[in-house]
């Protein structure tokens, strides 16, 4: 597995995108903790960049490399190779540069500026995050017939989930104000990658104010180190499970 | 100097006067009953080490009742270990517990009825209902005492130390936990509370009710349901103390109800869900203080009035303000707001333009608490800056004009 | 060697397989011939594993290849247009298979790169490759192994005739070691002499698939090419091993 691996990540870094992306990262990290005095405030902006920037280009950036790689998938597959080695060297191969992207980028300003629980929590969030919608990206363009159609079904997941979701969610809970709907909330949170990772590190930033909610449910997932668990878990299903069905149909398909 | 030199003969002739009676095994007193009962006014009761199964002693003469080696006092959970009643009376350096319980009284380990210049220092108290329950006294010392409670519901469980219906007290450097409020107050005036550590209390670390004219200083309020809350009074200095850890849905650093004409200064709000909730208040100036990574700095109800905040830092707290109306009688002035974005062109260290603290989404909250779980997502992030650029559901006037660019140094 | 058992494929509602059936062993040099579009690729690639038919069974020296792939280390695979990983340069590509083949020790076959003198081009990269190149590339890559069958897609198009000849050699060198040899073509000269059997595809249905002394008996005629143009004329299926009997008693499928 880990001899495919290297030669997908060796593709990838000699692609370059993932060097601009890298700097990218960096540069606004850095520039973030140098702007604030305050190191946490600038925490609080990076946040936003790893709950929107780095889901957004982890699936398009995936997609893109599963549909450049298509060479590659068609010599291995004439090869004593299994598919799904392929497929999940590609995965890794691909989440690994992501990732160290992002731990170059956003996890050595934090380490430096910044090493606490929430710069922690920030870093696992953001590595939970890649591989979540690396994995998504990759069950969308194995089942995408071309790659206009792969990228166009990665960007509409990614605008799902960050912005569309978290608004069907507002009108929901408005509508039924008048019920109890701790559970669904916490229910309704769990169903997008993005609102677990931002709770995960609600539990570490902001634990002052949810300790505020009046439900007995709340009281339990946020006070102890359940919620925390919870969220990993949940977490490690998304990225699981999509990967496990782009496999299978993968090991289905025509190529 | 004639007079003062007569009070000090006179101090020294009691002195002379006094006598010292031992408790103890295989002393002149096997209990301390029999030593009271046998003590003069002035006279010392020094208790051995030991421990002494003892119910409701009573002490009504102005006498020293003194532990060495912290003798133990064992209550067998009936009735109260001391009741004291008089003038100058000192109880100093005991250990009392498993003083009793009782739904109709409130038994205290300590209680003290009717009286003036009473000394309680040096005390430790386990498992008692009430710790030291004063009513009706004045001049008195509660001093450098440890009281842990019975850490049970609110309803079965007492103060720390109880005040009811005194004048001129000093609370200082006690240690509070596991009571239902580590100090109470009620129609307490003129006394100071300072130096106090009060942690894990079931309700209130510090309460005050129908009680002015009272200050309260240096103290530590820690994990209690609420840190302090101040109700129905008026004249309450309350400086330099720490507010911190106070998580819960109805947990606030510091809870002001219907009080007045009261100050708020150089205290720090730590990790509270609510720094201070401000409910039917009136004329209280909270300046130099530090809110830090609270839930809400503050809340301050709209049935608040000629409140002001100036000199304030607001830093990591998820929400600066929250308010429940439009109306704003209340005015914020010069304070530091870690989330202000403007400028200052005039390098007067003032921000041009003012800081409006209510964000929008607090106010959503406000209305439907499960939309909590979308804080800080993206879509709430757009839904604030539309708001900012056209205010709608935040009360516009709330704002601080002169908004400070740099963290006051507090 | 190969056996091909009622193998059926459908692309949406066209056949591209229709219930084929076959076998191949050891010493045959196997001519899958037939228009575009008649199924020869499909076929080919059904017996790789990279399309999966719809229905019925192959078999590789006797066990079914489904959800298989250590198969395909026995088989050398020159597809009719070799797509290879861009970044790569020719070098890096021989020795990533080389490397994934892992047959270390086995004696690797690489008479076919001195030959090509691809020795010289090793650091090219393969992006820069005209299409003869790409070709010869993957005749490198499909004979390096010293597999026992080997599946030639188109092996001449695109190559000079020089290199054709030189492929032709090797082929002919292979086949005398008893090698099983399955090679597509529509054009038929260069490589008549090679062939020891003709199989002939249309419309995703098999019309014919005897040994070419048989077929040409049948057919009268001595050149191959016009032995097969005489049965697509015929329209009929297969013939009967009747001397003297062109056609006859035929199983007619299209008017």
């Amino acid at each position: 597995m880990l001899k495919l691996s290297r030669y997908v990540l060796h593709d990838i870094v000699r692609s370059k995108v993932i060097l601009a992306y890298t700097l990218f990262l960096l540069t606004i990290s850095v520039t973030l903790f140098q702007m604030e005095d305050n190191p946490s405030k600038a925490l609080m902006s990076l946040l936003n960049i790893v709950l929107i920037v780095v889901p957004l280009v982890s699936m398009v950036f995936a997609t893109i490399h599963y549909y450049n790689s298509y060479e590659f998938i068609e010599l291995m597959l004439s090869q004593p190779v299994s598919r799904t080695r392929i497929l999940m060297s590609e995965y890794l191969g691909t989440a690994a540069s992501l990732s160290a992207s992002f731990l170059v980028g956003v996890g050595v300003p934090v380490l430096l500026f910044n090493l606490d629980e929430v710069g922690l929590a920030l870093i696992t969030t953001g590595t939970a995050l890649t591989f979540i919608f690396t994995s998504l990206a990759f069950y969308a363009s194995v089942l995408a017939r071309d790659k206009a159609r792969g990228i166009g079904v990665a960007l509409m997941l990614w605008f799902y989930f960050a912005l569309i979701y978290d608004g069907l969610v507002l009108t929901i809970l408005f509508a039924f104000s008048d019920y109890p709907l701790e559970q669904l909330t916490l229910a309704l949170s769990s169903l997008n990658p993005v609102d677990l990772g931002r709770i995960f590190l609600m539990l570490k930033m902001d634990v002052s104010a949810l300790m505020g909610y009046t439900g007995a449910t709340y009281k339990d997932f946020f006070g102890s180190s359940f919620g925390a668990l919870y969220s990993l878990g949940i977490l490690l299903l998304w990225a699981t499970i999509p990967l496990w069905l782009a496999v299978r149909s993968f090991n289905k398909k025509d190529l | 100097m004639k007079r003062l030199s007569c009070i000090l003969l006179s101090l020294l002739c009691l002195q002379a006067h006094a006598h010292t009676l031992t408790v103890g095994k295989g002393q002149p007193f096997a209990t301390i009953r029999n030593a009271i009962a046998a003590a003069k006014p002035g006279d010392t009761v020094l208790v051995k080490k030991g421990t002494y199964y003892v119910n409701n002693i009573l002490v009504t003469k102005p006498i020293t009742l003194l532990g060495e080696n912290m003798p133990l006092l064992h209550g067998a959970d009936k009735y109260e270990i001391f009741t004291v009643s008089g003038n100058r009376i000192t109880i100093k350096g005991f250990q009392l517990t498993n003083s009793g319980y009782s739904a109709m009284n409130d038994y205290a380990a300590i209680k003290v009825v009717d009286a003036t210049n009473v000394v309680i220092e040096g005390n430790k108290i386990y498992r008692a209902y009430f710790g030291i329950h004063m009513a009706n006294a004045s001049n008195c010392t509660i001093r450098n005492n440890y009281l842990f409670g019975l850490t049970k519901t609110e309803q079965t469980t007492g103060n720390g130390i109880h005040l009811w219906k005194c004048n001129n007290m000093l609370v200082e450097k006690n240690e509070v936990h596991a009571h239902r409020d580590g100090i109470y107050f009620e129609f307490v005036t003129h006394s100071l509370v300072r130096n106090n550590y009060s942690e894990g209390n079931i309700r209130y670390g510090l309460h005050f009710m129908f009680s002015n004219d009272d200050q309260y200083f240096g103290n530590t309020f820690i994990n209690n349901g609420a840190g302090v809350a101040v109700m129905y009074s008026k004249k309450v200095m309350m400086h330099r103390n720490r507010f911190l850890n106070n998580w819960g849905p109805a947990a606030y650093g510091l809870l002001l109800k219907e009080i007045s004409d009261s100050k708020i200064e150089g205290n720090r709000f730590y990790k509270n869900t609510v720094g201070i909730q401000m409910e039917s208040t009136s004329r209280i100036a909270a300046s130099n203080n530090r809110f830090e990574e609270n839930g809400w700095a503050a809340k301050v109800a709209a049935s608040s009035m000629d409140n002001s905040f100036t000199n304030n830092n607001f830093q990591g707290n998820t929400f600066d303000i929250g308010t429940n109306g439009s109306v704003v009688l209340n005015t914020f002035n010069n304070n530091y707001w870690d989330k202000y974005e403007g400028y200052d062109r005039n390098k007067d260290g003032r921000g041009d333009v003012p800081y409006h603290p209510v964000s929008m989404y607090s106010t959503i909250i406000e209305s439907n608490p499960n939309t909590l779980m979308l804080l800080r997502s993206f879509m709430v992030a757009l839904l604030d800056k539309a708001e900012k650029a056209l205010p709608s559901l935040t009360p516009e006037n709330l704002k601080d004009d002169q908004p400070l660019l740099k963290a006051l140094k507090l | 060697m190969i056996s091909v058992e009622h193998i059926t494929k459908k692309f949406k509602k066209l056949y591209a397989l229709d219930d084929v059936s076959a076998s191949f062993h050891k010493g045959q040099v196997v001519s899958l011939i037939g228009p575009n579009g008649s199924g020869k690729t499909t076929l080919i690639k059904s017996i790789l594993g990279i399309v999966q038919p719809d229905g019925g069974t192959i078999r590789f020296s006797g066990q079914a290849i489904s959800n298989q792939y250590q198969y395909r280390d026995q088989i050398g695979y020159m597809p009719q247009i070799g797509r290879y990983p861009d970044n790569m340069t020719i070098g890096q590509v021989i020795d990533m298979i080389k490397n994934i083949r892992n047959n270390a020790g086995a004696r690797l076959d690489e008479e076919l790169l001195e030959s090509y003198n691809m020795q010289a081009l090793l650091g090219k990269n393969m992006r820069s490759l005209s299409g003869g190149t790409r070709q010869k590339v993957s005749a490198v890559l499909a004979f390096l192994f010293d597999p026992d069958v080997l599946i030639l897609d188109e092996p001449t198009a695109g190559l000079d005739p020089l290199a054709t000849e030189i492929l032709k050699d090797k082929i002919m060198a292979e086949k005398e070691k008893g090698k099983l040899i399955l090679i597509t073509s529509h054009i038929l000269s260069d490589l008549d002499e090679l062939t020891t059997d003709v199989m002939y595809l249309q419309d995703g249905r098999l019309r014919l698939y005897q040994p070419i002394e048989e077929l040409k008996e049948l057919t009268g005629e001595s050149r191959l090419g016009r032995a097969i143009a005489a049965v697509m004329k015929s329209g009929y299926t297969q013939l009967q091993p009747t001397p003297g009997a062109i056609i006859k008693n035929m199983e007619v499928h299209y008017a």
